[in-house]
């Protein structure tokens, strides 16, 4: 049973990546496409975690903290590069 | 053999599943660019929290062992999230509206995405 709930979230976060790449090529403004980078990253967070519960092993939840704090600082840097044109000042 | 432990591991993580799906699809659904910053909070809170809350309750539950550090994960990513969501707003107001477009910001300062920030004087 938790495996078949586990394909079906694979299913829903990796329709939800695609989606994110769809607004990542179309996307009118930079804004978009740095919102679609960040929901790709928390898509990512939530299939490795889902990954860590179909294997069962925590190795996986070390992973996931790593993706989310370079995509927080990624983030960070893309937004910083666009509002002042410069990264670190 | 479903017991109740399974069935409510399973629920959580459908749950996160489909907030993820409604998160994303809030950025394919959406028009405008600020509207579109609503979708993926509903991803990074509910979707994010259901499958972690769901990761807890399996290690705890079928596995045996209690774990917290996915509670790690929650709290980081409510501690980013308003962050990332102010620096992407400003980058929007910086590409596509003008100075003349804002009201007044009632201070002594004008908004920061145009003006740099204010110095310490020494009197």
């Amino acid at each position: 049973m938790i495996t078949a709930a586990l394909y079906f979230a694979f299913a829903c976060f990796g329709l939800g990546l695609l989606i994110c790449m769809w607004r990542l090529l179309v996307g009118p403004d930079s804004a978009d496409r740095i919102l679609a980078l960040d929901t790709m990253v928390i898509n990512v967070i939530a299939l490795l975690v889902l990954y860590g519960i179909l294997e069962g092993t925590a190795m996986y939840f070390e992973a996931a903290l790593l993706v989310a704090m370079v995509g927080f600082v990624s983030t960070v840097a893309y937004c910083r590069f666009v509002l002042r044109g410069d990264i670190i000042e | 053999m479903a017991t109740v432990s399974e069935v409510l591991i399973a629920i959580f993580i459908v749950f996160g599943g489909v907030f993820g799906l409604v998160g994303s699809y809030g950025l394919l659904k959406l028009r405008e660019t600020m509207q579109r910053l609503h979708g993926p909070t509903k991803a990074t809170t509910l979707g994010i929290g259901c499958v972690l809350i769901a990761s807890m309750l399996f290690f705890f539950l079928i596995k045996g062992n209690l774990s917290i550090h996915e509670l790690l994960i929650t709290l980081f990513l409510f501690l980013t999230a308003p962050i990332t969501a102010n620096f992407i707003a400003k980058t929007f107001i910086i590409r596509n509206l003008s100075k003349d477009t804002l009201p007044e910001s009632r201070s002594d300062y004008g908004w920061s995405v145009y003006d740099d920030p204010p110095t310490l004087t020494e009197e």
